[in-house]
Formats: structure tokens, C-alpha cells, sequence
């Protein structure tokens, strides 16, 4: 087990290690959700996580923004190293370090959350502005830059509920891009969506892993992740069982239970 | 086949038959409702008038006056409504936040506020704060009681309201990097005061009737006049009667720009 999942050479595309996660373990009361996960992610890496709901790879991902506070490891974004600390947890230092994190890494909802009081341009110029101090103007520039690459800058009056769901993910992603991050992470970005709109949220991210992007996606989306991940790490019970390129783990897995699980998803 | 047969463009004819027993039937019912209200409005009034108790030369003279007193109601609840909503966004804050002190104190003021009646705490306000040397005017002093007691009742609102925020919306906030305060003002309190826009209507309604008992500490509003000179003319009957047709159309008035408010509210929701 340990064999099949230590760490791949990585594409020869991507840059350096951008994310270090070490030792996260997370404990849900007396569930013991994550129980020890290393992770390292490359500049311009697109790292899909797949596995059964309940493997923890959602936790793994709010972990590494700490909308979770792990019980135990550290997080390691763009050089600022933040340890889990679960009795300071609301200490304003800490608090002030997970916002850095943040501002690293922004997080895609499974349940998009757009602000439904704001335009899709103030949901974009809301955090640009207030938060990294941009002017008005160049926030509002930089909205219209985003929304267009997400080919919905002609919906920048509209309102959040005036959108389908595939439109609001993309707003969304918009958002995120609009803080200019280090990285992104989506979890499960398609899992609410009606099926025929899956399709441009997931081509709109794949542009972006093409660009260079560098991500986190958890995903059930096989067929995606086999065509934009560079890596597809497999997780079971609160581990990391197995990890490669798409081909490798999708087509032949070493660990029985990541075939397993790659049995039922693609008998579907 | 046994379905209807069709009509022009294809329509069966016994759809537009139903669609004008439907128009029909609406019709009738409101008929029947606007004749109800007329009837037994009428009745009110034609009782009045054969029992020799309305006094039109008398309405003439202190009609205005009693009606004057309208502006003192309003001017009442409006200020104590905007003290109300400012102790209410306040106290609910404090009730959620991890802060023992601050939920504890704001945990205090509901309860007490909530726990005794309305009349005791404007008497309070105005005979008994100034055993300890604080003095208010009638109309201070119903005001502060007013907005005080409100206030309590619209904290638990403004508290359910910012509960009711979904969390991925706090969540999605924080991602941005936004900090904790600024999360409370930029997203969840627009978003909270939306939710309890209905509810504050109501409270507002209820208040405008409330008021009324403001007159007891010689606060010269709509109830208190039309006492006073209803007593002194021995017309009391007319008189309370106009003051209740005032708040009956105060609230009315009220209800309809609260129901306008609330569908432009409504835009960009969901």
C-alpha cells in the first residue's frame, strides 16, 4: 500500500512544489475523517482527488484552506507555512494566517455561492476591492477580464438568480480568479448542477488547467479528470491509497480497492 | 380516442368554457367580499347616526384635532422603530458571538424585555427612573420604552434572520479572504435583513397599534386626544371610534408600502 502511494515524478510542465500539506489529520468528534495525508501540488499542476463520498477527500480540501481546522499537520501555500492549531483556533494570529492562506487559495463550492444581493460584477469587485484595496476602476477591469474568459461578461448586470446553474459555477470561478490566487480549489464544482449543463463548467476549468492553472478539483467526473488532470490521487477511508498520472490510476490501478471503486464508477 | 373534441386551433371548446366559469366564479367571490365590508361598514355608521350619536358639527370642530394626534403616533414609532432596529442588529450580534459577555448581556435584555409586560416598562421608564433622578418627558420616555421593548423582539428576529444565511455563503466569504466583520456587513447582514423584511413589517404594524398605550404617560397622541375630548364632550364613543379608524388606516397604509418594499426586495432572490 505504501508502494503504490508514494509520490510520482511529476509532468514535466509544472514548476515547483506550490502546496505542502504534511500530517493532516482531522477528527470530526470521535471520527477520525483524515488520518494522516501528505500532499504536494506543483505550480501549473492540475490534481484531481477522486474516491467514495465519505474518504474524506472534501475534508482533505477545506482542510487546506482551513474553512476546516485540521486536529493535526500543517499547510504549506506559496511559502506561508500554517499549523494546524486547534486550541488557538480563534486567535486573531491565526485567524490572520488562515486569511493569507485564503487569499492564496480560493475555494469553488459545490453549491456555487454567489451573493444573491450582489450583480455578477459586484460579486466579482466585492473582495478585489475591499479586501486586496483595489480601486474601483481597475477592480471593475479586472472583472470584466475574468467574466470574459468565462465567456459571461455580457451577464455582468444580471443576478445571481437570473442565471443557470452552469452560468452561476462559472461566475463563480470568475470570483475566485478575480483575487488572483495561487491556486484554485473546487470541490465537487459539477455534483449540483442538471446534467446537460456539467459540460461548460467542466470545459471552462479545463481551459484553465491547460493555462497553466494550478488546481485541486474533488470530482466524480472520471472522464474529466482522465482528460485535464495531470495527477489523480485516490482516496479511501481518510488516506491517500494511490496517486499518478490519469492514465495510470484510471486504467491500471495497483491497490484492489482503487479498482474497485473505478469498477462501479465506470460500469455506470 | 375519446378525448373532447377540438375546437378552432385545436383548442378543445370546453377549456374556454371552464376558463370563463373560473372568471365568473372569481368575480362573484370578490363581489361578495367588497359587499360584505361595504354592508357592514354602512351598518356601523347608520347605527351611529339613528342612535343620534354622530355628531357632525362636532365631528367638524375636533375631527382635526384627534387626527393632529396621527402625526405624534407616527412620529413615535418611527423613531422608536429606527431605535429598535439599531438595539435589535446590535443585540443579535452579540447573542451569536462566541463572546460569553456580550451573548450573555444581550441573552439578558431579551428575556427581561420579553418577560414583563409593555405598560410596565413605560411606567417604569417614566415614574420610576426618576426616583433615581433621571426626569423624561412623556414623549422621551415612551419613546426609549418603546423602542427598548421592541428592540428585544426584533433581536431574536435579526438573530433567526442571520441563522437563516445559508452557511456557504459565510463559508464562500471567508474564502475570499474576507474578515469575520466584514463577512457580518457585506454579505450576511444583506442577505439576514432581506429575510426579516416580512417579519419587521409586522412588528412595525403591531407597534403603530402598541403606541397607543404611550398616551397613559400624557404623550398627546392619536388615543390620548380622542380620550380627552371625547371625555369632556361626552362623546366617546365617536371619538374612540375615529381614533380607531385612524390606526385601522394607518396600518393599512403601512401594509401596502411594506408589500411594495417587499417585492423589490425580492428581485435577485433565488
Amino acid at each position: 500500500m505504501t508502494n503504490s502511494a508514494t509520490r510520482q515524478p511529476p509532468p514535466h510542465h509544472v514548476g515547483e512544489v506550490i502546496v505542502e500539506a504534511r500530517g493532516i489529520e482531522k477528527y470530526f468528534g470521535d471520527h477520525h475523517v483524515l488520518r494522516g495525508v501528505d500532499l504536494d501540488v506543483h505550480r501549473r499542476e492540475a490534481v484531481m482527488v477522486i474516491g467514495r463520498s465519505g474518504s474524506g477527500k472534501t475534508t482533505l480540501l477545506r482542510c487546506l484552506n482551513f474553512l476546516e481546522e485540521p486536529t493535526v499537520g500543517y499547510v504549506e501555500i506559496d511559502g506561508l507555512r500554517v499549523d494546524a492549531d486547534p486550541l488557538k483556533a480563534r486567535s486573531r494570529a491565526h485567524q490572520e494566517q488562515i486569511r493569507q492562506i485564503r487569499l492564496r487559495a480560493a475555494m469553488l463550492f459545490q453549491e456555487f455561492a454567489l451573493f444573491p444581493h450582489m450583480t455578477v460584477l459586484g460579486n466579482c469587485i466585492e473582495a478585489p476591492m475591499r479586501v486586496r484595496g483595489i480601486r474601483h476602476d481597475e477592480a471593475v477591469a479586472l472583472a470584466e477580464k475574468t467574466l470574459d474568459k468565462v465567456g459571461l461578461l455580457e451577464k455582468r448586470d444580471e443576478y445571481p438568480a437570473r442565471l443557470s446553474g452552469g452560468q452561476k459555477q462559472r461566475v463563480a470561478i470568475a470570483r475566485a480568479l478575480c483575487m488572483e490566487p495561487k491556486l484554485l480549489l473546487f470541490d465537487e464544482p459539477t455534483s449540483a448542477l442538471d446534467p446537460e449543463l456539467i459540460g461548460e463548467v467542466l470545459n471552462t476549468m479545463e481551459e484553465l488547467a491547460h493555462e497553466g492553472t494550478t488546481m485541486i478539483v474533488v470530482t466524480h467526473e472520471m472522464h474529466f479528470a482522465r482528460e485535464a488532470a495531470d495527477r489523480v490521487v485516490f482516496m479511501d477511508e481518510g488516506l491517500i491509497l494511490e496517486q499518478g498520472p490519469p492514465e495510470q490510476v484510471l486504467n491500471d490501478p495497483h491497490d484492489e480497492r482503487t479498482r474497485a471503486f473505478l469498477r462501479r464508477f465506470l460500469d455506470l | 380516442m375519446t378525448s373532447a373534441a377540438l375546437g378552432e386551433r385545436g383548442r378543445p371548446p370546453i377549456l374556454d368554457a371552464i376558463d370563463v366559469a373560473t372568471a365568473r366564479q372569481r368575480l362573484w367571490f370578490r363581489a361578495q367580499y367588497v359587499a360584505v365590508w361595504i354592508a357592514l361598514i354602512g351598518l356601523l355608521l347608520l347605527g351611529l347616526w339613528v342612535t343620534g350619536n354622530f355628531d357632525t358639527d362636532w365631528i367638524r370642530e375636533w375631527g382635526p384635532y384627534i387626527v393632529g394626534g396621527a402625526g405624534i403616533t407616527i412620529l413615535v414609532c418611527v423613531i422608536s422603530m429606527i431605535m429598535a432596529t439599531t438595539l435589535a442588529i446590535a443585540g443579535a450580534i452579540a447573542r451569536l458571538s462566541r463572546n460569553g459577555l456580550a451573548s450573555g448581556v444581550a441573552g439578558l435584555y431579551v428575556s427581561l424585555v420579553r418577560g414583563t409586560p409593555l405598560l410596565v416598562q413605560i411606567y417604569f421608564v417614566f415614574l420610576a427612573l426618576p426616583q433615581v433622578g433621571i426626569v423624561l418627558p412623556g414623549l422621551a420616555a415612551g419613546i426609549l420604552a418603546l423602542g427598548f421593548n421592541y428592540g428585544a423582539y426584533m433581536t431574536e428576529i435579526f438573530r433567526a434572520g442571520i441563522q437563516a444565511v445559508p452557511r456557504a455563503q459565510r463559508e464562500a466569504a471567508e474564502s475570499l479572504g474576507m474578515p469575520e466583520r466584514l463577512v457580518m456587513r457585506r454579505v450576511v447582514l444583506p442577505q439576514a435583513v432581506r429575510i426579516v423584511i416580512p417579519a419587521i413589517g409586522n412588528d412595525f404594524v403591531a407597534m403603530i397599534k402598541d403606541s397607543a398605550l404611550v398616551s397613559t404617560i400624557g404623550v398627546t397622541e392619536l388615543l390620548w386626544r380622542a380620550e380627552a375630548v371625547g371625555t369632556r364632550h361626552f362623546k366617546t364613543l365617536q371619538a374612540i371610534l375615529i381614533a380607531a379608524a385612524i390606526y385601522w388606516g394607518l396600518t393599512i397604509i403601512f401594509s401596502f408600502f411594506q408589500e411594495r418594499l417587499e417585492r423589490r426586495m425580492a428581485r435577485g432572490d433565488r
